[in-house]
């Protein structure tokens, strides 16, 4: 231990000022809550970008007190600070802080503005235990933690009844993930003795690798997807993250962009070493998130609410990461990670600007011609924009082809992968740019007159025409958009005569990893060329295409009203698979089903069971009710009863 | 020199006579007093093994238990208060139904 | 000697506890059990436990005690009514008893045998030692139960408080 890096410090702040605005908000001035609550993410920054310039090479471990101690069980609150966790705190501290200041503009004059700055900092207290954490254990509290704080910002507008189901939903859907890293954490003390990643990694990286095995780290790896889906919202369990936009906006930048549903990522990335010995694991991973990335992305084609589009479109960016994850490029997963931070955050904190211009409107069939009226907006939105669309220079372009590179070159990936990578790259510059044009360009398709006749301007959520947000909002906005543009530079592959400096710095964290990739160095530059270039010219016929349906001058307003025939067709009715099934399968199908399935043996066989069983229950229950009695003497006599059965089994067995 | 079960048994006696006042009597106030006994008993057990084997760790016990008996006595006979309030009754078989 | 003073402290606390049982009135019922407990207390000390026998008195028959009395005499309930209302308490009460405690007593007898005796005085339960053990190797429970009876203590007084 060289210097002290006060890394319990860096989640403790924001707690403590959660601690602060919960229970003293109330008396405080709107500025006064909203300067507390920066204040501390902005010290948690400065403490992490400290680390961050001490870290020297060599994984820090700060072990604080002990926290569990039974038996060989010994676990601590023990920090870990390695290039990974440095990527990821400064992400959470950084992004978190531009949020905090957005919000205080976005929230002004809200009832329960306290409340929401101590949920938000008290999600910034969970996020960063679960980067810090030094052991499995305490990664599972802040994994919990962020659930919790999910649910409570998305509900909380909770009088709003589908804000408080969306919260429930997350929270339960999530709930089911997380049971798979309780049982993988179990099986990791089972399998290591241990939690702490110092000794469950390299014991992990020293297994045999279990090809087409059920071994230990298949299972881990399995149940740590299984909880990856669940947060990080892929195929199946994502189905919480569109109903979670509930929530106000700020939440959906700073949780469902740009940290909590990067954990499941942060996780894989962090247990690389287990996942390499298991390659069946990976790939069911690379599949999950392939799959995840081209399901949401077509699904955003077709949606007109700005916030639904965002949300299938941060499902499906996170699919691109976990794919990197299946294929081993965990360097890149976490760099893709980090620009999709900075991109989508702004991109949702854009969103929420118009939405506060628009006086609370989400339909973008009722929006368009914004430019002139909101042009910083615009045009960091169309940055953004352009950096998720993955053309150079802009952040999305390196970490994106870094994947798709990896995706193709990896010796757990394929050309399957890589293809369906560049797919969903086409239609997500496809539906962005659709979002951007119906928003911004052609003609106005709102109200805007007759309210501004009234003079009714409140605080942005009356009929008026659209604004420019205040400074406090549109800031952040302008730094995210130079983060957005040049955040990939730290990560120019040395083909394009950059560095690779975010590989050497990742490289320690993923020292296996990085030898699998470094066995993929044997394919040509020239192939790697020429698929940096198919992806960029997919990018860019999709923002044609986007264009050419939703940018031109005709059409503009048929446009508005609805995707292009041929193409939204297909989508909106899920590729006609449906119908193909229904002619292949189904018909034939009902006859048989219908006359000999139905007729003879449902009504006879198994009804009759069924009801049976029913009427067998109702009798139980009838004799079952008689303990119910209310009569609190005669549930002593019951207890008793059981306390003899357990003291007559001693006396009869144990001698 | 007592056998260590003589104490051991008497623990047994007092639980049970504990257990009966549970059952038998109808006054709340009463139940509450016969959970006491029981604990008692069941604390007369501790102190006695504590000194058979010669450890303080059932003495230890014993206090816990003291305090955890106060606390659920502190409890109980607050619901008893307010029960008494909405019922005016203490007898158990007149609070039949498990709500209020 | 000892055997006698057992004896009769042994005897002492089963009749009030059977005394309990019998009295109508939970006020006696109440002054029984003070005297169970105060025989329990004397049984502790010639344990040897001096510190538990001191608590005993004074947080059991002292404290808890004198809040059954106050909740008794500020709800002035009178003498119990003789109802039956749980057939299953007035059928298999009885025997349920007396069940358990054959159980429990041949569960002492086979796993202690009557040879293991106890001695008076020799093993001074010193309450130095005790609150050393409970500072240093009960810390946490300790600080449980401190959460735990203030936690008590305000459910008690929000429960007990007049609704307005």
């Amino acid at each position: 231990m060289d210097a002290n890096f006060y890394l319990w410090l860096i989640p403790l702040v924001p707690l403590l000022g959660a601690a602060i605005n919960g229970l003293t908000g109330k008396q405080r001035s709107e500025r006064g809550v909203a300067a507390i609550a920066a204040t501390s993410v902005a010290i948690s920054l400065a403490l992490s970008l400290r680390a961050f310039f001490l870290y020297s090479g060599t994984p820090v471990v700060e072990s604080h007190m002990p926290w569990i101690y039974a038996g060989n069980f010994h676990v601590d609150f023990n920090y870990y600070f390695d290039p990974l966790a440095a990527v990821m705190t400064l992400v959470v501290t950084g992004v978190g802080l531009l949020i905090h200041i957005y919000a205080a503009g976005y929230m002004s004059g809200d009832a329960g503005f306290y409340r929401f700055f101590a949920y938000l900092n008290l999600f910034l207290f969970f996020m960063l235990t679960l980067v810090l954490a030094g052991n499995y254990l305490l990664l599972l509290v802040g994994w919990e933690g962020v659930g919790l704080c999910s649910y409570l910002l998305i509900g909380y507008y909770f009088r709003k009844p589908e804000a408080a189901d969306a919260g429930k939903k997350a929270f339960l859907v999530t709930r089911l993930g997380d049971l798979g890293i309780v049982a993988a954490v179990l099986l990791i003390f089972k399998t290591f003795d241990s939690l702490n990643f110092t000794e469950v990694l390299p014991a992990a990286a020293q297994f045999a690798p279990e090809h087409g095995a059920w071994g230990p780290l298949t299972i881990i790896g399995l149940l740590f997807l299984l909880g990856a889906t669940g947060k990080s919202a892929q195929v199946p369990l994502y189905i919480w993250l569109p109903d979670a936009m509930a929530g106000p906006t700020p939440v959906s930048a700073l949780i469902h962009a740009a940290t909590m549903v990067t954990a499941g990522v942060y996780l894989m990335a962090r247990s690389s070493a287990i996942y390499l010995n298991a390659p069946d694991a990976l790939t069911m991973v690379a599949v999950i998130g392939a799959v995840t990335a081209l399901y949401a992305a077509t699904i955003a084609v077709v949606q007109t609410d700005i916030k639904k589009v965002l949300a299938y479109s941060t499902i499906s960016q996170i699919g691109y990461m976990v794919m990197a994850c299946g294929v081993a490029a965990f360097s890149a997963a976490v760099f893709h990670l980090m620009t999709h931070a900075f991109f989508k955050a702004l991109l949702f904190l854009g969103a929420g600007s118009v939405i506060h211009g628009m006086g609370g409107e989400q339909d973008i069939n009722k929006m368009g011609g914004l430019r002139k009226f909101m042009p910083w907006t615009s045009i960091t939105f169309l940055i953004a924009c352009l950096a998720i669309a993955a053309l150079p220079p802009f952040a999305g372009f390196f970490s994106k082809d870094q994947i798709l590179w990896e995706a193709y070159s990896s010796e757990h990936g394929g050309l399957a992968f890589w293809i369906i990578g560049v797919t969903t790259a086409a239609f997500t510059s496809f539906y962005m740019f659709r979002l951007y044009f119906l928003t911004f360009h052609g003609q106005p398709r709102f109200e805007a007159t007759a309210a501004r006749a009234q003079g009714a301007h409140g605080n942005g959520h009356g009929g008026h025409a659209p604004h420019e947000s205040p400074a406090t909002m549109t800031i952040p906005l302008m730094i995210l958009a130079v983060l957005s543009v040049a955040g990939g530079w730290i990560g120019i592959p040395a083909l394009l005569g950059g560095g690779d400096q975010w590989n050497h710095f990742m490289a320690p964290v993923f020292t296996q990893a990085a030898d699998v990739n470094h066995a993929a160095a044997h394919h040509k530059a020239s192939t790697e060329y020429l698929l940096m270039a198919i992806s960029v010219l997919i990018s860019l016929s999709g923002i044609s295409l986007a264009w050419w349906f939703y940018g031109r001058q005709r059409s503009r307003d048929e446009a508005a009203a609805d995707t292009p025939g041929a193409l939204r067709t297909l989508v909106a009715n899920k590729y006609y698979v449906d119908e193909a099934y229904q002619f292949l399968f189904v018909r034939p199908l009902v006859t048989f089903s219908r006359d000999i399935l139905w007729r003879a043996v449902d009504q006879w066989v198994i009804d009759g069971a069924v009801n049976g069983a029913a009427t067998a229950t109702r009798g139980l229950g009838s004799v079952a009710r008689k303990l119910q009695s209310g009569n609190i003497r005669s549930y002593a006599g019951w207890v008793i009863i059981g306390a003899l059965l357990l003291i007559g089994y001693m006396v009869g067995y144990s001698g | 020199m007592v056998p260590l079960s003589y104490y051991l048994v008497l623990s047994a006696i007092l639980f049970s006579l504990g257990v009966a006042g549970f059952i038998f009597k109808r006054n709340l106030v009463t139940l509450f007093m016969s959970v006491e006994l029981m604990l008692n008993a069941v604390n007369l057990s501790f102190v006695a093994l504590s000194y058979y084997f010669r450890q303080l760790d059932g003495q230890i016990f014993v206090f816990f238990v003291m305090v955890v008996a106060a606390a659920e006595a502190a409890v109980g006979l607050a619901i008893i208060i307010s029960v008494f309030r909405n019922r005016q009754t203490l007898n158990v078989d007149e609070i039949s139904l498990l709500k209020l | 000697m000892y055997e006698i003073l057992f004896f009769v402290f042994a005897a002492a606390a089963v009749g009030f506890a059977i005394n309990l049982l019998v009295q109508r009135h939970p006020i006696y019922g109440a002054i029984s059990l003070i005297g169970v407990m105060a025989s329990l207390a004397s049984l502790y000390l010639m344990l040897g436990a001096e510190f538990i026998a001191a608590v005993q008195v004074i947080v059991y028959a002292g404290a808890i005690m004198v809040l059954f009395v106050f909740v008794i005499m500020l709800l002035n309930a009178g003498v119990e009514e003789r109802t039956n209302r749980s057939r299953m308490a007035k059928q298999l009460g009885a025997p349920l008893v007396v069940l358990l405690l054959g159980l429990l007593t041949s569960l002492v007898y086979r796993n202690f045998p009557p040879d293991a005796a106890v001695r008076f005085g020799d093993f001074p339960g010193q309450t130095a030692d005790i609150g050393r053990r409970l500072y240093i190797y009960y810390m946490l429970p300790f600080e449980v139960v401190s959460i735990l009876i203030l936690v008590a203590i305000v459910g008690a007084v929000v429960l007990a408080k007049k609704e307005t």
